[in-house]
């Protein structure tokens, strides 16, 4: 019970708070979000997984991070004890603190479970897909969160947007086109400096996680903003394009640093380390960011102690076969096809069938674009 | 003529200096507070008075007074929401430039009810001059003792900000607000808490509209018992309506909140009616992100009953049949006006002004946008107008702030009253492209 009660009020024993999240009662200390009463309860026995809303921007260590993405939005299916009305909107759960006697629903509830869908729409628009380059694919969470809610279909026809690459300092690149601006890394680089170095420029679906003015984020600590990257988004530059994620093998090593805690997952191929990276915990949240001579510099077995190897639970496809063939759903596309496009649609536009008109007006529509590339090149 | 409580002595020359304003009974209403009454019996008389918020949600401004948390040895704050900048709304400014007196006198009667020592206006950025004329105004207040250290002898110490927004739409949003004036980028906050508890630099904070804040002095002077009786049920009250769009006169007007919409729009006091040899198509009845309705729905209600300009009567009907009366942006549209690209063009607003921050709103009113623009452009397909459908479903009320809302209520209701004619884009593409093409079909209902 200590891991989940608040700073210091282990000594004052506080009233405990139930709550029902997806049927089944749980326990918690007052202040706890739902999130937290969730993974709670997914803590406590490992088949209740699933149930954990999925967090996209939410990052236990980073104080005042969450509620961005809105792909943990629950419904409230009763307030408190005290006031047991239902709450009208979905709420977000990472930032929602527990109240007595709240009956929260999550995957038992089919609208919940429908806005996740959307939430994964939205994000794939301006995602790239560019799964099969990225060097965050097999531990990203975008792609965890779109196999396990979202549609094998795009509706969306439209250009992306895209980005140039920047370099964040020597070691990390940030790949903007990727980003889902979730504010981790900027939560992140609050943290680590007190100047304002790193922010989001610009605004709606243009905006843009930069460092101002292209500075770099100087500081021993910045290479962390690539381990809360939630995406592709931020890299590791001694790492890029060197392997999968998969084919690596990930170890538990420590080393005594004077500047962090020194603790790290070496990533193996054969027996060479080809990355470093902080320990993340079962949500993918790093609890002790490491400094960036551990993480970029010290790529030798002989400069660490190893522990063993690291054990790999959740959101990973280096766990055991996420993405199993039997698990996955086959697409029948056929079917679908059948039923969505080919239903008798009332469609009474006159299409043109004379030659004659046809051609006169590809005629003038040449003549117009002619007329364009003209005004263009005597510009 | 009808009542007027905002705009009475508007006209009068010099009104913007402070001895014109003096003249007129100026200030009375302050040196009344803050000599004869208690903090407490100011709250009550603005919660007596009913007058509700007029930037757009309309709650009610005493019960907000109300909530602020009062913990000892916390500063507390007043900021005024002078960021108008909603496509349709153009009030605050007009009250601002032509009688900044006004907003500054309720401003000191405000700060007095809440207990706050610096009180802030938030004016966009756009509005320099405004800001000049403002600052003029406050310079004036200060030197006559109506601001600054022991106002007229009573001990009560106020400072008044004025503070330049960046232009920036979302910074309406009073979280947003009060990040920018804190000098954050200016990103809507997760509530709770909300600024009664937790708000500019973490101390309780009051946000209220130019239009709220400036009915005080009048509600002090006359007392809440007579601004109660004027409106209509719990619409209380007068309200600035800014009317633009295909009507003869053109202009911000005061009305008594139940005017019907037909007095409005058509009688020579106000609108004049829409301009000649053209008819009434569809009206936004409240500033761009209300939901537009067709000329039949604006006049009656669906059961029949006449549209009155208030605040409960706009909204009979919900969203189905209804719309809300927001900020009081009033856009007529005659039967020029081409409802597909007039709503591409509020989605592109939207688009726009979206913060960035949570991800419904950031990539859904770009998509509904480019849909828009797809559709009005000829290229739209049939499946696109449920898609659109779709897209402002998930986007409406999944967001942090209402801008989310905002921006799927008018895309919703203009495809749930003119579907026909987006239908009509899209079935005859080479027509609806041509500039100034407009569905000459039958009017949709319902």
């Amino acid at each position: 019970m200590t891991q989940w009660t608040l700073f210091g009020m282990e000594e004052t024993k506080p009233q405990l708070i139930k709550i029902t999240f997806d049927g089944i009662e749980v326990e918690v200390a007052p202040g706890t979000t739902i999130m937290e009463a969730a993974r709670k309860i997914a803590e406590a026995d490992e088949s209740q997984a699933a149930l954990v809303p999925p967090a996209m921007c939410y990052y236990k260590p980073l104080p005042t991070s969450g509620g961005k993405c809105r792909a943990c939005l629950v419904k409230v299916a009763q307030g408190s004890a005290k006031d047991p009305r239902p709450m009208p909107k979905l709420i977000p759960s990472c930032i929602t603190q527990v109240q007595e006697g709240m009956v929260v629903e999550n995957i038992t509830n089919q609208g919940v479970l429908d806005t996740r869908k959307s939430i994964v729409e939205f994000l794939l628009i301006n995602h790239p897909l560019d799964c099969p380059i990225c060097d965050q694919a097999g531990e990203c969470h975008l792609q965890d969160f779109a196999f396990e809610h979202g549609s094998a279909k795009t509706r969306y026809e439209e250009d992306r947007r895209t980005f140039d690459k920047i370099d964040i300092g020597p070691h990390i690149q940030l790949h903007m086109t990727r980003c889902i601006l979730c504010y981790r890394c900027v939560y992140t680089a609050d943290q680590i400096t007190d100047k304002r170095v790193h922010g989001v420029m610009n605004r709606g679906d243009a905006s843009e996680i930069s460092t101002y003015i292209e500075k770099a984020i100087d500081n021993d600590f910045s290479g962390n903003v690539i381990d809360v990257c939630p995406v592709g988004a931020l890299t590791d530059k001694t790492y890029r394009f060197k392997n999968r994620v998969w084919f690596t093998k990930p170890e538990d090593a420590h080393r005594d640093c004077d500047k962090c805690c020194g603790k790290t997952t070496l990533w193996y191929r054969g027996d060479e380390v080809i990355r470093v990276t902080a320990r993340k915990n079962t949500w993918g949240e790093v609890n002790d960011f490491i400094c960036n001579t551990c993480r970029f510099e010290k790529k030798k077995t002989t400069d660490w102690v190893l522990e063993g190897p690291t054990k790999v639970k959740r959101s990973s496809v280096i766990s055991a076969n996420k993405y199993r063939a039997d698990l996955i759903k086959k697409p029948d596309f056929a079917l679908k096809l059948a039923a969505t496009q080919f239903k008798p649609i009332d469609d009474t536009r006159d299409y043109v069938t004379d030659q004659e008109t046809i051609r006169h007006q590809s005629i003038e529509d040449n003549d117009k674009a002619n007329h364009r590339s003209l005004a263009a090149k005597n510009n | 003529m009808a009542k007027k409580i905002l705009t009475e002595y508007i006209n009068v020359p010099g009104i913007e200096t402070f001895d014109a304003y003096r003249k007129q009974g100026g200030y009375t209403a302050a040196e009344k507070a803050l000599k004869t009454m208690t903090p407490d019996e100011v709250v009550e008389e603005a919660k007596k008075s009913g007058v509700r918020g007029r930037g757009g949600a309309g709650f009610p401004m005493g019960m907000k007074w109300g909530f602020l948390a009062k913990p000892e040895g916390v500063p507390r704050y007043l900021v005024c929401n002078a960021d108008e900048s909603e496509p349709g709304t153009f009030k605050d400014h007009y009250l601002m430039k032509s009688i900044p007196h006004l907003l500054i006198e309720g401003m000191i009667i405000g700060s007095y009810a809440l207990g706050a020592k610096k009180s802030f206006i938030y004016v966009r950025g756009e509005l320099m001059y405004v800001i000049h004329i403002l600052e003029k105004a406050i310079a004036e207040a200060t030197a006559q003792g109506f601001l600054g250290k022991n106002i007229l002898g009573t001990g009560y110490d106020l400072e008044l900000v004025v503070q330049p927004g960046g232009g920036a739409y979302i910074c309406g949003e009073e979280t947003a607000l009060l990040e920018s004036l804190e000098g954050k980028r200016g990103n809507p906050r997760n509530k709770p808490p909300f600024p009664a508890v937790k708000g500019l630099y973490q101390s309780p904070t009051v946000v209220n509209n130019v239009e709220s804040i400036a009915n005080m002095p009048w509600i002090i002077n006359n007392g809440s018992d007579a601004y109660a009786a004027i409106g209509i049920g719990r619409s209380t009250g007068t309200k600035l309506i800014s009317a633009s769009g295909h009507i003869q006169k053109p202009g911000v007007y005061e009305i008594e909140l139940g005017v019907s919409v037909e007095e409005f729009l058509n009688s020579d006091e106000y609108c004049g009616g829409v301009r000649k040899g053209h008819h009434l198509k569809a009206l936004v009845a409240g500033g761009s992100s209300v939901p537009i309705l067709p000329a039949n729905l604006i006049m009656k209600t669906a059961n029949g009953e006449d549209r009155l300009m208030s605040y409960e009567s706009l909204s009979d009907g919900g969203f189905a049949t209804g719309t809300m009366l927001g900020s009081g942006g009033f856009i007529v549209f005659d039967e020029t006006a081409c409802i597909v690209r007039n709503t591409w063009n509020f989605a592109r607003f939207y688009h726009h002004e979206s913060c960035g921050q949570c991800s419904p709103c950031r990539e859904g009113t770009g998509w509904m946008e480019k849909v828009l623009h797809r559709i009005e452009h000829g290229h739209g397909s049939m499946h696109d107008v449920d898609l659109l459908v779709d897209i402002s479903k998930k986007i409406e009320g999944n967001t942090i702030c209402p801008l989310g809302d905002a921006a799927a209520w008018p895309v919703a209701s203009a495809i749930r009253h003119f579907r026909d004619e987006f239908i009509w884009h899209i079935t005859n593409p080479y027509e609806a492209s041509q500039p100034g093409a407009v569905y000459q079909g039958e009017m949709a209902l319902v």
